[in-house]
């Protein structure tokens, strides 16, 4: 056992134990941080790996931008503060399925690798991930570019959904008020973020 | 360094993600164990890159790189989805999504109760 060893081991054990509560709690904001800490136990994981480029990478946008994105989501849906029972379905099927595959993977990775040991490569520095990327994965990246710009289009349609509503009718916008809305529509543009009056009060009942 | 360690965290936390998906009914938390999945690939994609000496150098990292912008495009659009949905549910729980076209005009209360 190397210095390596000891630190994979350990970010190993912080990054399945986090990942373990992120799938178990019941408290939706706290499963949000426990993910912050399993991708910062990633991230050192990767350090470790020589990865130094995609440790930091993963640092800025998963730690920085993801998680700000779900906790974003977890509180405009209105999350409840505190422990909340109805988050999880009775689940022998999802534990059976999850341990199955986990553990399936575990035993075919681990008869594969053994207690083999291998010498860590060069570190993957920016010069050098650069390289490669611009040198060997040059359309890949385009690809990817074009990507994220589809992703973005789409995330704008989706937030805004007048805009599909028009281009689906075929008419002007003047149509809009004689077309029979779903009960979240039939609200005017104010109260386009409050929810219908009886969801409200059913929602309220179960909780 | 013994590749056997990191991968063995990777299996056991695609493992959990798999749990988690079909575990959780919040949307949101959904999406939280889909990160823990593309992570637990990450974490192979680098540690093959490490153990598996490819002809092309650090291709493993180059895919961990590009598995991270996917995952950012997809919780972006995946989350401009589970708003609409509470947008027009006033709900995010998976199981009371309705799948067929008359489903979405009725209200949520003939959908709730059915749905646990």
């Amino acid at each position: 056992m190397t210095a390596a060893d000891v630190l994979l081991l350990a970010f190993g054990a912080v990054a399945v134990g986090a990942g373990l509560l992120v799938v178990a709690t019941r408290h939706l904001v706290r499963a949000g941080l426990h993910l912050v800490v399993c991708l910062g136990a990633l991230a050192g994981m990767f350090l470790v790996l020589t990865a130094e480029l995609v440790a930091w990478v993963q640092v800025l946008i998963y730690v920085g931008a993801v998680v700000v994105l779900l906790l974003f989501a977890v509180m405009l849906t209105r999350a409840p503060i505190g422990a909340s029972d109805d988050l999880d379905r009775p689940g022998w099927p999802a534990a059976l399925v999850g341990g199955g595959a986990g553990l399936g993977l575990t035993a075919l990775l681990v008869d594969a690798f053994r207690w083999s040991r291998v010498d860590l490569p060069a570190a993957g520095t920016a010069e050098r991930l650069g390289e490669q990327v611009f040198r060997s994965w040059v359309l890949p990246f385009e690809v990817l570019s074009v990507l994220l710009l589809a992703a973005l289009v789409g995330a704008v349609v989706l937030a805004r959904p007048e805009i599909g509503r028009r281009a689906e009718a075929g008419g002007p916008p003047a149509d809009l008020g004689r077309r029979p809305p779903p009960p979240a529509q039939a609200t005017g543009e104010p109260g386009r973020r409050t929810p219908p009056a009886p969801t409200r009060a059913d929602e309220d009942g179960r909780r | 360094m013994r590749p056997v360690i990191p991968y063995v965290t990777a299996a056991l936390l695609f493992g959990l993600g798999v749990y988690g998906v079909l575990r959780r009914r919040n949307a949101v938390l959904v999406l939280m164990a889909v990160e823990l999945m593309l992570n637990a690939v990450n974490l192979i994609l680098v540690t093959a890159d490490t153990t598996v000496r490819a002809q092309l150098p650090h291709a493993g990292q180059v895919f961990a790189l590009f598995v991270i912008v996917l995952a950012a495009a997809e919780v972006g659009v995946g989350l401009a989805i589970v708003l609409q949905l509470y947008r027009l549910r006033a709900s995010v729980v998976v199981d009371e999504v309705p799948l067929d076209e008359d489903a979405a005009a009725e209200p949520v209360a003939a959908t709730v109760e059915g749905g646990r």
